[in-house]
């Protein structure tokens, strides 16, 4: 409990951030609503198109709407020039407004079916133009439900709000994320709580106001519209927008990328920088973000970039791809790669050591003539990614089952038994934890997973940066790696992200004067910069 | 006998003669007519749903100060004739001229103004009160009704002025019709169209609403135009009465013609069933027995 107020303490940035993105989705929501309702309320088959591309929209999964809007924003650049923002607020703010409409258009559409019997005849009769009609009549009886449409979506809204962490919008999603990857529950509960807490106070409000109108009493009405805009008044003061140049650094949705994300922001830091982090990005998204200017630095792996942004499929060996990245990298957007981290997060198959001993399968060969009894267990994203296709095919793998799993319960489910060989990640420290065999790729079917250091185009130029992040290339080995995965995944004495990333920073500092480590890490530690702070 | 057919005879001491205070001058007057000037000219107006004719080239005038009852089964096309008038439904082919004008000449809404509307289910407006239900239409054009205004028009409808305050959701459907009624009075129309007004009204209800109407018609010099599936209240209330039959007007006749076996197998169809009604109980009452003991 006393975890959870720790937490809550320290989240006056996302829940500000969460209220003014959902405040916002629903004002938008409102306003485009009204209008078409009215539109709708007046012809069937307008009636019948809102309604039926409202609930389209309500059928995408927000996640999905949410990432859908990345790739529409990336396309409308053509029209709004390069200014236009892919990720973060505007296309959280949009894929939220899609989501408020429905409930506000069909609650204002159906108003009109519970209005009695002949009023709409009356209003015609006694002289009513259209507007006066729709101010003095439909308008004030249709107003109650019209209210409980915006508290529908406003408690939606501020829902799924919290989904929008994966787009680079900081919100209460953001412990949520954290915590799930990282097996911190009581996080997970704070942004939870904060979420719902936020969700029902809302509803109350508006549930004031609403009742206000059916009542007709206009002192509710005013007073729960002041407290709604004194609460968004004093989120848009806690956001206001502050004239200094934070380094934003995005990290993808896994424990290793929390980690490294704070390794270097606690670097930066101690240089003097302010620092921002945007978590749980999507894989997909965080090296748009880069390239784009919308974060400036992002940890990324040769493999991952080689097959979805060099779009290749072919592997032509461990440094040439590591070159040819570099290169294209520099002439594609002018991203700068400052260079390997040492270590490699490799997809690879793995089993309990005990099981893999008794059926006697050391090589993924090995598992290719005994998988059509086994179950495949995989991250969600495995089974559309390239890597897999190419296991597939180089092995000829065809398993009895395949099953998705989020990656933090992946283990859980081998250990468990739900699945017979999972994907896993070479620098999670859960391999050598849970006592897994790592399978052998005979084959070299999955390419390197070198960890790399991004840069953006415009914060590259920045000599300072460069210097101060220079010392840990080359610097990482993959049991350091894994031992600061360890710290954040294990279910006992766990440590935050943060005091992993300062754990590993003193292991570096130790490390760093041995002739193994990387030339250029000792370079820079001559040249002044500390790794020990 | 005599008895029965003297009880559907207009009382010959309350005269009802057309009042002429309002009559008016007929710009462009189709049709030539003796007497007072027309308030009203329907010129061979159609009306289709779903290549249906409701109304099928009605020609009818009708004079300022009449009370015309059109009567008909459903489906015979009188109510849709009556909104081709304030035009909440528009004729597809001909005219209608109100004060010799064509009501589809200027806004909608200043028509509508010009003329009350009664309906069946009343429409009050739920989230206002009497009084501003009943000032609706005077408020809209922009002059609103007086406190002294409302207490007037609810006396009208033998409302007391307490009504004022209270809200729709409060009142019988009775009262419910009388506020009807003195919202459409509100403007002080010369026209006033009802259509089915008494429909869903108890009978007494029915019964001395009706009077209520038929006096103001008379105190007010209204010109009225009653759509009702009810003979008996056409004959009661009218003097005019219009049968409609399949679109078309079947009979034109004053209640008393009617009553004498005149306009037509249609009409005398609709007549025959007060008629026997009124008979039946005279019956009963002449024998004492009740309807099965009876013949």
């Amino acid at each position: 409990m006393s975890d959870i107020l720790a937490y809550w303490a320290s989240m006056g940035g996302k829940l500000s951030a969460h209220v003014l993105l959902a405040a916002a989705a629903l004002a938008l929501g409102i306003m485009i609503a009204l209008p078409l309702s009215v539109w709708a309320s007046r012809s069937r088959p307008a009636a019948r198109i809102v309604l039926g591309l409202a609930s389209l929209a309500q059928t995408i999964p927000a996640l999905a709407l949410l990432a859908l809007f990345f790739p529409i924003l990336l396309s409308m650049r053509a029209v709004f020039g390069d200014g236009l923002p892919t990720l973060g607020f505007l296309p959280a703010l949009l894929a939220l407004t899609l989501y408020a409409l429905l409930p506000i258009l069909r609650n204002t559409i159906t108003a009109r079916e519970h209005m009695a019997d002949g009023v709409i005849e009356a209003a015609d009769a006694v002289g009513m133009t259209k507007w006066q009609k729709l101010r003095l009549v439909e308008a004030p009886l249709a107003a109650p439900y019209i209210m409980a449409g915006i508290r529908t979506a406003a408690v939606w809204t501020i829902g799924a709000a919290t989904l929008s962490t994966t787009i680079g919008q900081p919100s209460l999603g953001d412990p949520i994320f954290a915590g799930l990857q990282t097996q911190n529950w009581a996080l997970v509960l704070a942004g939870c709580l904060a979420s719902a807490a936020l969700a029902m106070l809302a509803d109350t409000l508006l549930g004031v106001i609403e009742k206000g109108f059916a009542e007709r009493k206009g002192w509710m009405v005013r007073g729960g519209i002041a407290i709604a805009l004194a609460g968004i008044a004093a989120a848009a003061f806690i956001q206001r927008p502050h004239n200094d140049n934070s380094i934003v650094i995005g990290a993808k949705s896994f424990s290793e990328q929390y980690i490294l994300a704070r390794l270097i922001g606690q670097r930066l830091e101690d240089e003097g920088y302010r620092v921002e982090y945007r978590d749980a990005l999507g894989s997909a998204i965080v090296h748009e973000a880069l390239t784009s200017g919308a974060i400036d630095i992002s940890i990324d792996y040769t493999g991952t970039l080689w097959t979805n942004q060099l779009g290749r499929k072919d592997n032509p060996g461990r440094q040439a791809m590591y070159d040819q990245i570099v290169q294209w990298e520099a002439e594609t957007s002018g991203t700068k790669v400052l260079g390997r981290l040492g270590f490699e997060n490799s997809y690879a198959l793995a089993m309990p050591r005990k099981r893999a001993d008794e059926a006697g399968i050391k090589t993924m060969e090995d598992l290719a003539r005994k998988a059509g009894r086994m179950t495949l267990g995989a991250d969600v994203e495995f089974f559309q990614r390239p890597e897999w296709f190419a296991i597939r095919d180089a092995y000829g793998f065809d398993f009895a089952r395949q099953r998705t799993f989020t990656s933090t319960f992946m283990y859980d489910a081998l250990i468990g038994g739900e699945a017979d060989v999972i994907t896993a990640y070479t620098s999670d420290g859960r391999v050598a934890a849970d006592q897994l065999t790592v399978l052998e790729d005979t084959r070299h079917a999955f390419p390197s997973y070198d960890a790399l250091i991004l840069i953006a185009p415009e914060t590259a130029t920045d000599p300072r940066l460069i210097a101060a992040l220079m010392p840990l290339v080359g610097a990482i080995s993959v049991e350091q790696m894994r031992e600061a995965n360890y710290q954040v995944d294990r279910l006992e004495n766990k440590k935050s992200p943060a005091a992993a990333a300062r754990t590993l920073a003193e292991a570096l500092a130790r490390s760093l004067p041995d002739p193994g480590a990387a030339p250029l890490a000792r370079k820079a530690l001559k040249n002044g910069a500390d790794i020990t702070r | 006998m005599a008895g029965a057919a003297n009880w559907f005879t207009p009382n010959p001491k309350q005269p009802r003669r057309p009042v002429l205070t309002r009559a008016c001058i007929a710009l462009t007057p189709p049709v030539m007519d003796h007497g007072p000037a027309p308030l009203l000219q329907f010129v061979s107006v159609t009306k289709k749903f779903a290549k249906v004719a409701a109304i099928d080239t009605i020609n009818l005038t009708i004079r300022a100060g009449s009370f015309v009852a059109l009567v008909g089964a459903s489906g015979s096309g009188k109510s849709t004739l009556l909104k081709t008038v304030n035009r909440l439904g528009d004729p597809d082919l001909g005219q209608v001229l109100f004060k010799g004008r064509d009501v589809r000449y200027g806004a909608q809404s200043a028509l509508r103004r010009r003329i009350g509307y009664v309906f069946q289910s009343v429409g009050l407006f739920p989230h206002m009160n009497v009084a501003e239900n009943i000032g609706i239409g005077p408020r809209l054009a922009g002059n609103p009704a007086s406190k002294e205004r409302i207490a007037q028009l609810l006396q009208l409808v033998e409302l007391g002025p307490q009504y004022a305050q209270r809200m729709p959701h409060e009142l019988s459907g009775g009262q419910r019709q009388r506020i009807g009624v003195a919202r459409a009075l509100a403007g002080e129309p010369q026209l006033l169209l009802m259509d089915e007004p008494f429909g869903a009204l108890d009978p007494i209800t029915r019964d001395g609403l009706g009077k209520r109407v038929r006096a103001l018609h008379d105190q007010l010099g209204l010109t009225s135009i009653m759509v009702t599936h009810d003979m008996a209240e056409a004959l009661l209330l009218a003097d005019r009465v219009l049968v409609m039959d399949g679109g078309r007007i079947a009979a034109d006749e004053t209640p008393h013609a009617l009553l004498t076996g005149k306009g037509g197998k249609i009409a005398q169809a609709l007549v025959a069933v007060p008629r026997e009604q009124a008979l039946a109980l005279a019956d009963m009452g002449l024998t004492n027995q009740g309807p099965n003991n009876a013949g």
